[in-house]
C-alpha cells in the first residue's frame, strides 16, 4: 500500500501549492482508495460474525419463549415420544431422535476414522509426487459431492444392497445412514488430518530416520503421537459434520421415530425432523416452536463440538 | 597421537573408506571422486566454504541423503569394512552403527527418557518388553556419558523439546549411545549454540573420542583446530587436503587450503 502513495506524492511534487495543496498533503487518490479498501475488507470480515449472531438470535427468538416457558425440558430430553400433532395431548420428546442422530454419527465415525486417518497417513507420509497431488485433488472432489447425492446413493444403491445382503425387510437403517455419513465425513476429516500430519516438522522424521527407524516406525512412533491433537480435532469436526448433516440422513435413515436396538433399525435424526416438519407447521404454533427448540439444541451441541475441535487443534500449534 | 596420514593407514585403522565417490543432486554434481580414509577412534573435522560438499559427504555415509529422493551416488563407501551402498544393506543396521547429530538439535517430541530409549527399542534384538529398571539404567548411563544426568534426572518425563538448546544437543548425542555405534557423524553440532554451549558440547565430543570414530563438519575453523585430530579441507565437491589438524593449520600443503585458513575466502 505504501508504494502507490509514494508514487502519487512524487507526481504531485511539481504542483506544490497548486489549489492550496501542500506537498505533504496526505489526502490523495491512492490514500482514499486505500481507506475505501480497508473499510470494505472490514465490513466483509465482520459480516460473517454478524450473520452468525443474526442466525442465533433468529433461532432463539422463534423457539425461546416456548423453550423457557411452556416446554417440559425433562420430557423433552427423556421421552422418546414425539407427537407434536396430537390433538389432545401433544408430546415433545426428542430422546429417540437424539438416539438416532447419535447412533448414526457413531457408526459414521467407526466407518470414517479408519478410512480418513489411513488416507491422510498415506497422502502425507507415503505418497509422493503425482500420486500425492492426484489423491489430494480426489479427496477435495469427494468433499464437494452434495449431500442429496449421498442421500440418493443411500436410497437407491445401499437400500436394496442391505436388504439383499442381510435379509432384512428395510434397508433404510442406522447401518445405511452410518455408512453414507461416514463416507461423507471422511474427505473433510482426511484433509484436516493430513494438515495435522504435515504440521509435524520434518526434522522429527529425519531424526528418527537417522536413528534407524523405518517408515512405519517413523509414522507410528513419532509422527502420529506428535500430531495427535490435530487428528483428534479432525475426528471431532467429523462428529460435528455428522450431527449437522440433514439431507443424506433424512433419505437414508428411514425417518422412523424409534430408539434403535440394532444397526438394522430405522431411526430419525434431529436435523431431518426439522427439515421434514417445518414446512408443515403453522408459523408460531407450539409445534413450530418445538422444532426451533431442537434447532437451539443442535446449535449448542455443534457449537460445543466445533469449539472443542478448534481448541484442540490450536493446542498443537502452541505446544 | 601418532598419525601418519601421508602413508596409507593399515586397514584395521580405517573406519570409513571412500573410493571414487561421486554424488549428484538431480543433475548437479556435488561430490567429485572423493577418496578418503577416515581413521578409527579419532576426531576428524571437515572444513570448507559453504556448498563445498562437506555436509553432503557426511550425509552420504549413513545414507540419510537419500530421503531427498533425487540423489544419485556412484563409487563405494566402506564403513568398518562393509560397503554401505550394496543392494542388500539394511539401513536400520547401518544407522545403528553410524549415529548422526544434526546442526539444529532435533530431539523427538517425546519425554527425555523416551528420547534416549527410542533407538534402543528400535534395535532391540528380542521383542520382549524392557523392564523399567533396565530402561532406567540405560537412560542414566547415556545421560551420564553426556554430562546431562545431574541437570535432568528429576525431570526425565518432561518433554525433551523444553530443554535449552545446549541440553537438547547433548541429549541428541546421548540418544545415540545406548545402541553402541562405532561412528558418530556430526553436522555442525555447535552452530545453533551460544559460546558456553559450544564449549560444553565440544568438550563432550572430545571426551567421546576414545570410544568412537567421530567425523565432524564445521564452519568454525577455530573449532576444527582445537577439537579435531585430523582435518579434511574440501572445495567445490573435491577433497583438497587431508592431514593432521596441527599440520594443516601450520603448514598447509595446498595453496587453496592456506588461502581458506587465512580467511581469503569462505
Amino acid at each position: 500500500m505504501a508504494a502507490p502513495i509514494n508514487e502519487t506524492r512524487a507526481g504531485t511534487a511539481s504542483k506544490t501549492g497548486a489549489g492550496g495543496r501542500d506537498e505533504f498533503d496526505r489526502i490523495t487518490a491512492a490514500w482514499l482508495l486505500d481507506k475505501a479498501v480497508q473499510v470494505l475488507v472490514f465490513i466483509g470480515g465482520i459480516s460473517a460474525i454478524i450473520f452468525i449472531i443474526g442466525i442465533f438470535v433468529f433461532i432463539t427468538r422463534e423457539g425461546f419463549g416456548f423453550a423457557v416457558g411452556k416446554l417440559d425440558w425433562g420430557q423433552f430430553l427423556t421421552s422418546p415420544r414425539w407427537r407434536p400433532t396430537s390433538e389432545y395431548n401433544p408430546t415433545y420428546g426428542i430422546l429417540a431422535m437424539i438416539a438416532g442422530t447419535a447412533s448414526v454419527t457413531g457408526l459414521a465415525m467407526i466407518v470414517a476414522i479408519p478410512f480418513s486417518l489411513g488416507a491422510a497417513i498415506f497422502i502425507a507420509e507415503f505418497a509422493t509426487g503425482k500420486t500425492r497431488e492426484a489423491l489430494k485433488v480426489l479427496v477435495e472432489l469427494l468433499a464437494a459431492i452434495p449431500s442429496v447425492v449421498w442421500g440418493f446413493i443411500g436410497l437407491t444403491i445401499m437400500n436394496p444392497l442391505i436388504i439383499d445382503l442381510f435379509d432384512v425387510p428395510v434397508g433404510l437403517t442406522v447401518l445405511n445412514a452410518g455408512i453414507i455419513l461416514g463416507l461423507m465425513a471422511a474427505p473433510i476429516m482426511t484433509s484436516i488430518a493430513e494438515d495435522a500430519l504435515k504440521a509435524v516438522p520434518d526434522r522429527y522424521r529425519e531424526a528418527a530416520e537417522a536413528l534407524g527407524a523405518t517408515r512405519g516406525q517413523i509414522v507410528f512412533r513419532v509422527v502420529l503421537p506428535a500430531a495427535k491433537n490435530g487428528l483428534l480435532g479432525a475426528v471431532l469436526l467429523g462428529v460435528g459434520r455428522g450431527f449437522g448433516e440433514t439431507m443424506a440422513v433424512l433419505m437414508a435413515t428411514g425417518h422412523a421415530i424409534n430408539i434403535p436396538d440394532s444397526i438394522f433399525d430405522s431411526v430419525r435424526a434431529l436435523t431431518a425432523t426439522i427439515a421434514a416438519e417445518l414446512g408443515e407447521t403453522a408459523v408460531g404454533s407450539e409445534h413450530y416452536q418445538a422444532l426451533f427448540t431442537i434447532g437451539i439444541f443442535l446449535f449448542v451441541i455443534t457449537f460445543i463440538i466445533n469449539l472443542a475441535a478448534d481448541l484442540i487443534v490450536r493446542g498443537i500449534r502452541k505446544g | 597421537m601418532d598419525a601418519r596420514v601421508d602413508q596409507a593407514p593399515a586397514i584395521e585403522d580405517v573406519a570409513i573408506e571412500t573410493r571414487n565417490l561421486n554424488l549428484w543432486y538431480g543433475t548437479f554434481q556435488a561430490l567429485f571422486d572423493v577418496d578418503l580414509d577416515i581413521r578409527r577412534g579419532m576426531i576428524t573435522s571437515l572444513i570448507g566454504p559453504s556448498g563445498c560438499g562437506k555436509s553432503t559427504f557426511l550425509r552420504s555415509i549413513n545414507r540419510i541423503n537419500e530421503r531427498l529422493g533425487y540423489v544419485t551416488t556412484e563409487g563405494t563407501i566402506n564403513v568398518l569394512g562393509n560397503d554401505v551402498y550394496r543392494a542388500s544393506v539394511n539401513l536400520t543396521q547401518l544407522r545403528k552403527h553410524v549415529g548422526m547429530v544434526f546442526q539444529r538439535p532435533n530431539p523427538l517430541p517425546l519425554s527425555i527418557r523416551d528420547n534416549i530409549i527410542f533407538s534402543y527399542k528400535l534395535h532391540a534384538q528380542d521383542r520382549n518388553r524392557l523392564h523399567r529398571s533396565e530402561q532406567d539404567e540405560i537412560v542414566e548411563t547415556a545421560l551420564r556419558q553426556v554430562l546431562l544426568w545431574d541437570t535432568v534426572k528429576d525431570r526425565l518425563d518432561n518433554s525433551a523439546t523444553q530443554l535449552s538448546l545446549e541440553e537438547q544437543q547433548k541429549l541428541c548425542i546421548a540418544r545415540l549411545l545406548p545402541v553402541q555405534p562405532s561412528v558418530l557423524l556430526m553436522d555442525e553440532p555447535c552452530s545453533a549454540l551460544d559460546p558456553a554451549g559450544t564449549n560444553a558440547v565440544e568438550e563432550l565430543i572430545w571426551e567421546l573420542r576414545e570410544n568412537y570414530t567421530i567425523l565432524i563438519v564445521t564452519h568454525n575453523m577455530a573449532q576444527a583446530r582445537r577439537a579435531s585430530e585430523e582435518c579434511i579441507f574440501m572445495l567445490l565437491g573435491k577433497v583438497v587436503e587431508h592431514s593432521r589438524t596441527d599440520e594443516m593449520f601450520v603448514t598447509p600443503a595446498q595453496k587453496e587450503t592456506a588461502d581458506y585458513i587465512e580467511g581469503r575466502y569462505g
